[in-house]
């Protein structure tokens, strides 16, 4: 189960990596996103998988489930959705101020 | 378990919830941002001595102790950086009363600088590798608003280069930190430094280890820099003063703590490693100041170089090289500011940026020529100025440890960068005075003294170095020591 979540990961993060690296604005947000999402999925795999317990240590089980890695990955969560938030404010205005979204032509000129 | 450790952390943030109320009350913000920044340097110069007496303060938040809850360590280094912090803060907030503009002081800028002061102070005292990473973010979610407020159309193109690159980083930080729970079972710093210690830093753990190492240059711009120059030139003076001064240094910070309290076992690879990034840091970021005829590139490419200085005595890891280091990084946060301040001013006056238009300023302004001159001189290291020991003292550490090449870099690039800062003060203050005083579009009521106070500072700082003498040592010697700062977090016996 973890080798499976680790491949998905790689899958995630290279396609992030192929839309970061487009030209049009947009596509680069939706890219960080998928990162993101990769980024999780690592999180939460690296907690262990499926041990079947409950998230408490007691004398009747054998296993438990390691709860830390999912209050991580909340509070990722929330900080990655609260950055492409305004990422995605930003570039929209960006988009209505300098009339382009192509970051070609976002490069800027030395002697400005 | 002291309960004033939180309150450099709370200060800001309970501050700036209120500004954010009383949003039109542009006066009353000003006031309540100073009296914030007032406290915060106040309770920390407290939280230092008790430092020096008792030892090294911890708090477990809501009394979860220490390797299960989150940990606020206030060390000797901490103490030293929150201080310089609340006045290099404190003295960008003066400047910013003039220069800002009221635009600006609408849209929340002084709430959105009390929470970047909160998330860098957050992240100088966390002892726990994820809250690190959350400090990171506050302070990143309000710089990201800060270097895009006002929405000019430089601003908001180099925003979004500067947004990109740190949630690229963000995100790696983020990896870094689940790889090293999965090896380790654990996020707290001292317990980290014990789990690494006992089973060893081996290839794959060092891996780990340089995956931080990326995430933190692209930070503190050691050697992925490149995102730099843009940003910080783009946002108003005041604002990329206190960029220049606190962001770098909180990843320089981030960099000394994760390489000498968890990671310190590998040094011929990992500190090798630091110390050549930090080599080529140096030179291309001498290059770039010595190229450019723009005050603001000249003195963006200067912020470079000095992180490639810093991390130059950290690489060495030997006490004279970590000592030089801290006495370089509280110089380097205080002229920086200073310098960017000055070249700011110097903008404003003539609403150019560019040197070749300048000349003949120290005619007009005597006070502001004098104080660049000083500041030129602090920044390239001559003594009696505050920059003099730390380049002193990390030149031995080079070459104390063998790393000839590197002290020899690190000098010659200071006579580039010597070379570089007094290209400005000759070509904006010498010559012909080509501007008259009403032609000018601002003046300087108001700005030398946050100016005046960062240079008495820089010169106080060369001079009485002896009364930080004995602080900086005590910092130094935890940093040497990591046994101290897992006591004190674990426990087991909380002394210096």
């Amino acid at each position: 189960m973890e080798t499976l979540m680790c491949l998905l990961v790689g899958v995630l993060f290279s396609i992030g990596t192929y839309l970061i690296l487009t030209k049009s604005l947009l596509r680069i947000i939706l890219g960080t996103s998928i990162i993101g999402h990769g980024v999780n999925l690592l999180i939460i795999t690296m907690g262990g998988l499926k041990k079947g317990g409950p998230p408490l240590l007691g004398l009747k089980n054998l296993t438990y489930t390691d709860s830390l890695p999912q209050a991580l990955l909340l509070t990722a969560i929330v900080i990655n959705f609260a950055t492409t938030a305004l990422f995605l404010v930003l570039s929209y205005r960006a988009y209505i101020v300098l009339g382009t979204d192509d970051t070609e032509q976002l490069r800027g000129k030395e002697d400005e | 378990m002291n309960n004033i450790v939180i309150f450099p952390i709370i200060i800001p943030v309970i501050f700036g919830m209120i500004m954010i109320i009383f949003r039109k009350r542009l006066k009353l913000q000003r006031y309540l941002s100073l009296i914030s920044m007032a406290a915060v340097g106040i309770v920390t110069v407290y939280l230092m001595l008790q430092v020096k007496s008792e030892g090294i303060q911890t708090l477990h938040l809501g009394g979860w102790v220490a390797p299960f809850g989150v940990t606020m360590v206030v060390d000797m280094l901490a103490a030293l950086l929150i201080t310089t912090t609340s006045i290099v803060a404190f003295c960008c907030l003066l400047y910013a009363f003039r220069t800002i503009g009221t635009e600006r002081e609408n849209f929340y800028f002084y709430p959105l600088f009390l929470f970047l002061i909160t998330g860098v102070i957050g992240s100088f005292m966390t002892g726990d590798v994820f809250n690190l990473f959350v400090c990171f973010e506050v302070m990143l979610v309000a710089s990201y608003v800060l270097i895009s407020l006002g929405g000019t159309k430089i601003q908001l193109r180099e925003s979004i280069k500067y947004i990109l690159i740190n949630i690229l980083s963000s995100f790696l930080f983020l990896v870094a930190i689940a790889f090293l729970y999965a090896m380790t079972g654990t996020l707290n710093f001292a317990h980290l430094s014990l789990r690494v210690a006992e089973v060893g830093q081996d290839g794959l753990m060092t891996t780990v280890a340089i995956l931080f190492l990326i995430v933190f240059s692209l930070k503190a711009g050691l050697f992925l820099f490149f995102w730099l120059p843009g940003a910080y030139s783009a946002p108003p003076t005041a604002i990329s003063a206190i960029f220049a001064a606190l962001l770098t240094k909180v990843g320089i910070y981030a960099i000394v703590r994760m390489f000498t309290l968890v990671f310190y076992h590998e040094p011929e690879v990992t500190h090798l490693f630091i110390g050549i990034l930090a080599a080529i840091t140096m030179v291309l970021g001498a290059v770039g100041a010595v190229a450019f005829w723009d005050i603001k590139r000249i003195l963006t490419y200067n912020v470079i170089v000095g992180v490639g200085f810093i991390l130059a005595g950290v690489a060495s890891f030997t006490t004279v090289g970590m000592t030089g280091a801290l006495y370089y990084l509280i110089h380097d946060m205080i002229v920086k500011a200073l310098i960017f301040l000055l070249g700011g001013t110097v903008i404003y006056l003539t609403g150019t940026s560019n040197l070749r238009d300048l000349s003949g300023l120290i005619r007009l302004h005597p006070q502001l020529g004098w104080m660049f001159f000083i500041a030129a001189l602090s920044l390239s290291g001559i003594p009696p100025l505050s920059g003099f020991l730390g380049k002193l003292f990390i030149s031995e550490g080079t070459f104390e440890a063998g790393y000839f090449w590197l002290g020899a870099i690190g000098l010659f690039t200071s006579l580039m960068v010597l070379y570089s800062i007094m290209k400005v003060f000759m070509n904006a203050f010498w010559g012909y005075t080509v501007i008259k005083e009403e032609e000018e579009q601002g003046t300087t009521a108001g700005l030398l003294l946050p100016i005046g106070i960062l240079t008495a500072l820089t010169i106080a700082l060369g001079i009485g170095t002896q009364a930080i003498h004995e602080y900086v040592d005590l910092a130094v010697e935890v940093l040497m020591n990591p046994s101290f700062y897992i006591e004190a977090v674990l426990g087991l016996n909380p002394k210096p």
